[in-house]
């Protein structure tokens, strides 16, 4: 083994350092400055999604809480009226809450949900420094509306919101 | 024992009993047949064609009447078609393929079919999870439809059906359940279809709408979620609710019921009772309940509930300790010595009276029982025998109803009683005016309010009739507190027992006495050693008194009068009451959701009920507050544990000897089978898994004749001219703190109503709907003027517990009021 042997090598090391270093685009992400994007499928912290008209897509079925695995979703529903509409036909969710400690991500809720109204959406970031917080309530997880009017509950024509099940087509992604 | 005969089903030979339904044939050997309108109880209809099945059936040679033999076996012959089960009767011989191909695919194009026109909202429908719709798709149906979707039949959604029920036309497979159960079981007919083919729907044929007070059943019988009720709303999914026994405290039937619970945020995250089912039990209730008992249970939950215990100080109740104030209510009780008196009411269980009565029988003191209806002494001596079902009275046997009206006081006893009578009993029915049993009654018999003993004296004496009752195999004589107070009820009792006695009818099973008292465990109490108090305000004036479960200033003025003069009063309640406001100290007390104990029904059955939600703040059960005030007067009584008490009880009381719980919770097969594994059958009914409860022996029975002490008659009362016979009669939905509290029956409850004659009300000016004052001696109220012809000329109806004071019958007057205000 010569002398020179060592430094060729370090040196190679060190140019092959050099090289990623100026010519390679880097992989690390500056978090929490700057986000990854999530898979197309990933689960994340829930979202009860709306209809574009703002009406709950949530029905307070109660099925999401039925599929859980760990008991983390509870649910109870009271009746929708056409002065205060919640969600479309007879029965909304009047309270929705998640617990986030106990829920595993496995995403069973939104199999089983007929409507389409529980998704695990991208936020990832969810940290708690006492349980209750870990509780997420129905504001907490429903879709934020564009404008004021969309809220819920809205006043509706009479006859025109009286089936609770969209008709639905096959998920494409 | 009836005949059996050999059927073939699926291959399995078996037994069954001949002339029964292939559905309930087939069940009995253990085989499934699907159905949703066929109901055991209820005649089969063939509606739902669900049941479609191979049956074979073995040929006979048309000269000899012999099954031609094949190859060493009968040889049987098959229709072309599938035949329905349901309206089959099984025949010897007959072979039945329920999974042969070709009845598998009947009952799937039955299903798909029933599913062409079914809105499929099961996530948003009260049904949903215990659906026989559900179930059956499940099992025999198909996955996918072939029919076009926009070609469903759409209905205006649910449309209320009375003010209980909702209908869901949408969701309705005509089975007919519902309108058979009316007819057949409820005898009101109430329900019927309107239309044909796709457009046919259920609709209410009565004024008011579905004009039943067992329209819940109903519910419970629809194989889809066409009828739920309005109290369950969206209450939560079937699969959510934990269930728990209990016992309905409404009237001294003893229906058995399960308590579904839940967790509700609106009321903090405590487990509420989400809703009220019946629990099998076929010699109480069957499958059945009121809708007293279902919608009646929301005064447990009523906002004035007493959750602390409070003492009186400078003249306002105030908040105290339990130490304190037994201590309080101890020292007064032990101070006042022979002048300490009991006073409890009849929703208390036994073991909370067997320590009512023991404290006072160790403090030298009273045990009065808070009632208008005597005759107790009577029924635990000729009381029905162990062992009685109403549902084995029939042909050749008798029941005597006097003074009662069963629909509006216990009506699942109506409607049992209806029953045995439809089967062809005598039903003698003994009134001064026409309820609605008479239309089932063999004979009705009318008298004079007052004349009841005069009339039972008369009806044994000579008649057809009369020979019937004092012939029959079995006979059961109801005796109720219809136009009677205190004295003319243990008068009429001691007839009634007088006449079971002479024409044998006492000590067997399906024969005795049966009191329709006012209170579930009216019963209990007499077992236990209480006895009512005619002149209860003279009893209370100047004494140390201890209310337990009962509201006497709220219901008399007289009797507050009398509170008000007595030396101590405390008061152990459920709810803030008339009587709470003027108590020295009060205690709050758990209801029968929150606690264990046992009741004793009018038939005499010691039945269990079970905790089911946690107490309410710092109430305890009724037997502890009333061994802690015991301690405090230096008397131990148990206080731990109910199962002790109702040992200790067991071991004082003798009807109620080698009785334990355990024994109590014992259970025995049930039929029809029902329950959570066998809905699409029975319906959604609970199964009884925790306790028939045991008929106490009645003194006849073991010891042959009876001596039946005479009770001295009071003379009728006849009222002058222009003036009125007060008479109490009772009526289902009352303002009593346990039914008053539930929204959904407030309409039926309405306001306290005077029922006249029309001519009476001619005779002093006052039309129907007008306010009129009631100035009676010892009666003194405001109520509104109802005309109705079957009321005897020159008597008023007075409900009980409506805000009226009425006790037993009064002469006195009725004038318009002044303001001659109308009727809302």
């Amino acid at each position: 083994m010569g002398v020179f042997e060592p430094i060729i090598e370090l040196s190679k090391g060190l140019g092959e350092v050099l090289r990623s270093f100026l010519f390679e685009k880097t992989v690390t992400y500056q978090y929490p400055e700057e986000k990854r994007p999530v898979r197309p499928r990933f689960r994340g912290r829930h979202v009860l999604n709306r209809y574009d008209n703002g009406l709950e897509k949530c029905i307070g079925c109660s099925l999401c809480a039925a599929a859980c695995p760990s008991d983390a979703i509870f649910v109870e529903a009271s009746e929708n009226t056409d002065e205060k509409r919640f969600s479309p036909g007879e029965r909304y969710a009047s309270t929705y809450e998640i617990n986030m400690l106990r829920c595993i991500y496995c995403g069973f809720c939104e199999d089983a949900c007929p409507t389409e109204a529980i998704t695990l959406g991208d936020n990832y970031e969810l940290t708690f420094t006492d349980r209750k917080q870990a509780l997420y309530t129905k504001d907490m997880l429903l879709e934020p509306v564009r404008a004021t009017e969309m809220l819920t509950p809205q006043k509706t024509e009479p006859g025109v919101f009286t089936r609770s099940v969209p008709e639905m087509k096959n998920p494409t992604d | 024992m009836s005949k059996q005969v050999t059927i073939t089903i699926n291959g399995k030979q078996v037994q069954v009993p001949d002339g029964s339904g292939l559905v309930d044939a087939a069940k009995l050997a253990g085989v499934d047949i699907p159905v949703f309108c066929h109901h055991p109880k209820l005649e089969p209809a063939g509606m739902c064609r669900m049941c479609l099945v191979e049956i074979g059936r073995p040929m006979l040679d048309p000269k000899t009447k012999e099954p031609i033999m094949e190859n060493g076996a009968p040889k049987i012959q098959y229709l072309p078609k599938l035949e329905t089960a349901c309206t089959n009767r099984v025949s010897e011989g007959m072979v039945v393929l329920t999974q042969s191909e070709k009845a598998k695919a009947g009952q799937y194009s039955t299903l798909e079919f029933l599913l062409t026109s079914h809105p499929l909202d099961c996530p948003i429908c009260d049904k949903g999870g215990e659906c026989s719709l559900q179930d059956l798709t499940m099992r025999h149906g198909p996955g996918k439809t072939r029919f076009n979707f926009d070609e469903k039949k759409h209905f205006e959604k649910p449309i209320p059906l009375g003010d209980l029920i909702y209908l869901d036309r949408e969701r309705c497979i005509h089975c007919a359940r519902c309108v058979r159960f009316q007819d057949q079981i409820a005898g009101e007919p109430v329900l019927d279809f309107e239309d044909r083919g796709r457009g046919m729907q259920i609709v209410s044929i009565s004024d008011p709408e579905f004009d039943s007070v067992f329209s819940g059943n109903t519910s419970d019988l629809c194989p889809v979620g066409a009828l739920t009720t309005a109290d369950f709303r969206f209450g939560a999914r079937p699969w959510e609710l934990q269930a728990e026994a209990s016992i309905c405290t409404q009237c001294p039937v003893g229906c058995n019921l399960t308590l579904n619970t839940r967790r509700e945020v609106k009321v903090g995250g405590e487990v509420v009772v989400k809703r009220v089912m019946p629990r099998q039990n076929e010699e109480v209730n069957e499958i059945w309940i009121c809708d007293k008992g279902r919608f009646g249970h929301h005064y447990t939950e009523s906002k004035k509930r007493l959750v602390k215990p409070f003492i009186r100080k400078d003249d306002k109740l105030v908040r105290a300790s339990w130490d304190a104030a037994t201590k309080l209510a101890g020292e007064n009780f032990a101070a006042a010595k022979k002048n300490f008196v009991v006073l409890a009411g009849g929703r208390l269980s036994n073991e909370d009276l067997f320590n009512l009565k023991s404290l006072a029988d160790h403090a030298g003191g009273t045990a009065l029982l808070y009632s208008d209806m005597g005759g107790g002494e009577l029924t635990q001596l000729v009381g029905v025998g162990a062992g009685t079902n109403l549902a084995n009275l029939g042909q050749g046997d008798a029941i005597l109803v006097v003074a009662s009206d069963l629909y509006e006081e216990a009506p699942i006893w109506w409607l049992r009683v209806k029953q045995a009578a439809d089967r062809g009993a005598t039903l003698i029915v003994v009134n001064p005016r026409e309820t609605k049993l008479d239309r089932f009654a063999t004979s009705t018999i009318r008298y004079e309010y007052g004349e009841e003993t005069k009339a039972l004296a008369e009806f044994s004496k000579k008649g057809k009739v009369a020979d019937e009752f004092a012939k029959a195999k079995n006979a059961i004589i109801f005796f109720g507190s219809e136009g009677l107070g205190l004295s003319g009820t243990s008068g009429l009792a001691s007839a009634c027992a007088t006449l079971l006695q002479e024409t044998g009818h006492t000590g067997r099973a399906n024969n005795g006495l049966i009191g329709v008292w006012p209170r579930a465990n009216d019963q209990g109490a007499f077992e236990i050693g209480f006895q009512p108090e005619a002149d209860l305000d003279k009893a209370l004036k100047g004494k140390s008194v201890y209310i337990v479960g009962a509201d006497p200033v709220g219901d008399d003025p007289i009797l507050a009068k009398a509170l008000s003069g007595a030396k101590f009063v405390a008061v152990q309640e459920l709810l803030e009451t008339a009587t709470t406001e003027i108590a020295d100290v009060v205690f709050p007390a758990q209801a029968f959701t929150e606690r264990e104990g046992t009741y004793t029904s009018g038939e005499r059955r010691v039945q269990r009920f079970y905790a089911a939600v946690a107490p309410k703040g710092d109430s305890k059960p009724d037997f502890a507050i009333t061994s802690l005030v015991a301690k405090q007067m230096g008397i131990i009584l148990e206080g731990s544990s109910a199962s002790v008490v109702f040992d200790i009880l067991s071991h004082s009381v003798d009807a109620f000897a080698e009785l334990s719980y355990a024994r109590l919770a014992e259970t025995k097969p049930q039929w029809p089978i029902v329950g959570r594994g066998d809905m699409y059958y029975g319906g959604t009914t609970y199964e009884n898994t925790k306790g028939l409860g045991i008929q106490l022996i009645p003194t006849a029975q073991t010891e042959g004749t009876v001596r039946i002490p005479k009770v001295r008659k009071e003379a009728a009362l006849h009222p002058k001219e222009k003036e009125f016979l007060a008479v109490p009669i009772n009526q289902l939905y009352d303002l009593g703190v346990m039914c008053a509290s539930a929204e959904l029956l407030e309409k039926h409850i309405g306001t306290a109503t005077v029922r006249v004659h029309s001519s009476s009300a001619q005779k002093i000016g006052v039309e129907a709907g007008q306010m009129v004052k009631l100035s009676f001696d010892g009666l003194d109220g405001e109520a509104l003027l109802k005309v109705d012809d079957t009321v005897p000329v020159g008597v008023a109806l007075v409900p009980r517990s409506m805000g009226l004071a009425i006790h037993e019958p009064l002469v006195g007057s009725l004038q318009l009021r002044s303001q001659s205000g109308k009727g809302k």
